[in-house]
């Protein structure tokens, strides 16, 4: 309802006769439409034969369980990469923002009390290494998930390490949705009231416990939300493992396919799946959302009101990806 | 490291080929997204009710699905999407020399993939306008087309731009998917043909390609940030 209060008013009888109106034509337009576009044409070509979805829906059909089996192992392949690639950009995501947050106080930091050439040279440095992080990060985020995926698989067996293709497509789903969730973290950091530091230095906290001990925990918790979509991109991008032939939901499909020959069937099946469960995460992503602005008030904190920069990672990361 | 300068014929021609997809695609996702965000602000149940249903199953599935689905589905309703030939369209796929196979089922794919998180950018902007704004028009007596046209859609706009142009970015790193699926030459087939079939070394060719996105992506994002730091110190 809330879009809606935005641009009308609660509608009078006339206006209400008016949508009624709109909404049976409308109905009546779309299921037409539907008819014409959608149905005839797949029922022209034979789409809805029990021949194509038998052995994905009908139990007695002789090849339903083999293909049910295949499609499970598919999907535990898909969540075991999901969830690998998940903690290890939740860690390694974490780390960078703290590691950029740090060098970015010390880039602030005078060295006083060394001498002079040294505390040139470790200004000098911190200035260097804050760079080189910043534009690691950038290179990452700017490259496409495909292409950081496809270049792992590629260019490690080029240096002689070799894997699993799991760790292939969870090492590149890492480099790629870490530096993400490391710009989530830094803007949520970034955007806290400046106090929060400021009180922590002022009790004597050291700014790597500053980060630890206030900061990164209250980032965490304004953006919650941003991090559960994220999390649902993971998810989506291990679809990708076909490009290096990692057997997962999708891989397994095509290999369906290339049996049965019924692509559209089996591609619905494995939509509604994924639609499902990424469906369900982004609930959860608003539920927690709801939660912790209801949370906020009750604790009588001041409201913290996430930053523009914070609101654009989020909406940047709001299940984007592939 | 002489492959970037040998081949930089192949580099520049996925480079080229890539920017028409996305420059394609994008027309076609905003397109097709504001038609989608109009449906979804619509005072009409069934047709939001399209909206949110399209928004939520294209949010919610991998872009491979949907590729594979124009790819691999769409072939099995008619050869080579011979029914999607749009006489306009096909003027423009020729003189850009850009019929390949798998050309137009990517690009489909793309748009409708794209066009769910446009219409989402679009309508947060709209969400983002304050109520009071609206209320104000319509007790000027502004009608519901006035009120849209000069008051909330100019300052949805501006509140949407930012997001709009993360969508686009995504889009950009998207259309990498398509090089896998058969777009002969675009950057990412570039990528495979050159390191496996050529058997160039690996480093160089690797540094060539994610050039050629880093172009496309890291200027765009700088751009989105400068809007961001205007917008902030205007409010």
């Amino acid at each position: 309802m809330s879009q809606q209060s935005v641009l009308y008013d609660v509608p009078g009888p006339r206006q209400r006769r008016l949508t009624l109106i709109g909404s049976v034509v409308a109905t009546v337009l779309l299921l037409v439409g539907a008819y014409l576009l959608v149905y005839r044409p797949l029922d022209d070509k034979g789409q809805f034969s029990m021949e194509l979805w038998g052995p994905l829906i009908d139990p007695s059909n002789e090849n339903f369980s083999l293909v049910w089996d295949r499609i499970g192992l598919g999907f535990k392949n898909t969540l075991t990469a999901a969830a690998l690639a998940i903690v290890s950009s939740l860690v390694v995501g974490t780390l960078l923002a703290v590691l950029r947050i740090q060098l970015k106080s010390l880039t602030q930091r005078r060295f006083t009390g060394l001498a002079t050439p040294l505390a040139y040279l470790l200004r000098g440095l911190s200035t260097l290494l804050s760079a080189v992080t910043r534009v690691c990060v950038e290179v990452f985020r700017g490259l496409p998930v495909v292409i950081t995926i496809f270049f792992v698989a590629r260019g490690f067996p080029e240096f002689g390490v070799s894997f699993d293709t799991l760790w292939y497509l969870v090492i590149g789903l890492t480099i790629y949705n870490s530096v993400v969730i490391a710009e989530i973290l830094r803007s949520g950091m970034e955007g806290l009231p400046g106090g929060q530091a400021e009180a922590a230095a002022a009790i004597g906290l050291s700014p790597a416990q500053t980060t630890r001990m206030i900061l990164l925990p209250q980032a965490f918790r304004i953006m919650l939300p941003a991090l559960i979509s994220q999390l649902v991109v993971v998810l989506k991008d291990t679809s990708l493992g076909f490009i290096i032939s990692y057997e997962e939901t999708l891989n397994i499909g095509k290999q369906i396919i290339g049996v049965l020959d019924n692509p559209i069937q089996v591609y619905v099946v494995i939509a509604v799946m994924f639609i499902v469960v990424n469906y369900a995460l982004s609930k959860l992503a608003q539920y927690v959302q709801r939660r912790l602005s209801r949370g906020r008030k009750t604790a009588g904190t001041p409201a913290q009101n996430p930053p523009p920069a914070a609101l654009a990672a989020q909406s940047e990361s709001n299940g984007q990806g592939i | 490291m002489s492959v970037l300068i040998d081949k930089f014929d192949v580099f520049a021609g996925g480079f080229w080929l890539t920017l028409q997809i996305c420059v394609l695609a994008a027309v076609g996702a905003l397109i097709l997204g504001a038609v989608l965000a109009v449906l979804r602000i619509s005072p009409v149940p069934p047709l939001r009710a399209v909206g949110t249903g399209y928004v939520n199953v294209f949010r919610n599935m991998p872009l491979t699905v949907v590729m594979f689905f124009a790819a691999f589905g769409l072939p099995a309703l008619g050869s080579n999407a011979d029914f999607l030939r749009v006489p306009g369209l096909d003027a423009v796929f020729s003189r850009l020399d850009t019929d390949l196979p798998y050309f137009r089922f990517a690009l489909i794919a793309l748009v409708l993939y794209t066009a769910a998180f446009v219409c989402e950018a679009l309508r947060s902007g709209v969400n983002a306008v304050p109520a009071g704004q609206a209320e104000a028009a319509r007790s000027l007596g502004l009608t519901f087309g006035q009120n849209l046209r000069y008051v909330v859609l100019p300052q949805s706009w501006k509140a949407s731009v930012v997001p709009l142009g993360s969508v686009i970015i995504a889009m950009i790193k998207n259309s990498a998917l398509v090089g896998f699926f058969g777009i002969v030459g675009d950057l990412s087939q570039t990528a495979d043909q050159l390191t496996s079939a050529e058997g160039y070394a690996f480093v160089p060719v690797a540094i060539g390609i994610s050039i050629g996105y880093l172009i496309m992506t890291v200027p765009l994002g700088a751009l989105l940030d400068r809007i961001e730091k205007r917008q902030a110190v205007a409010r």
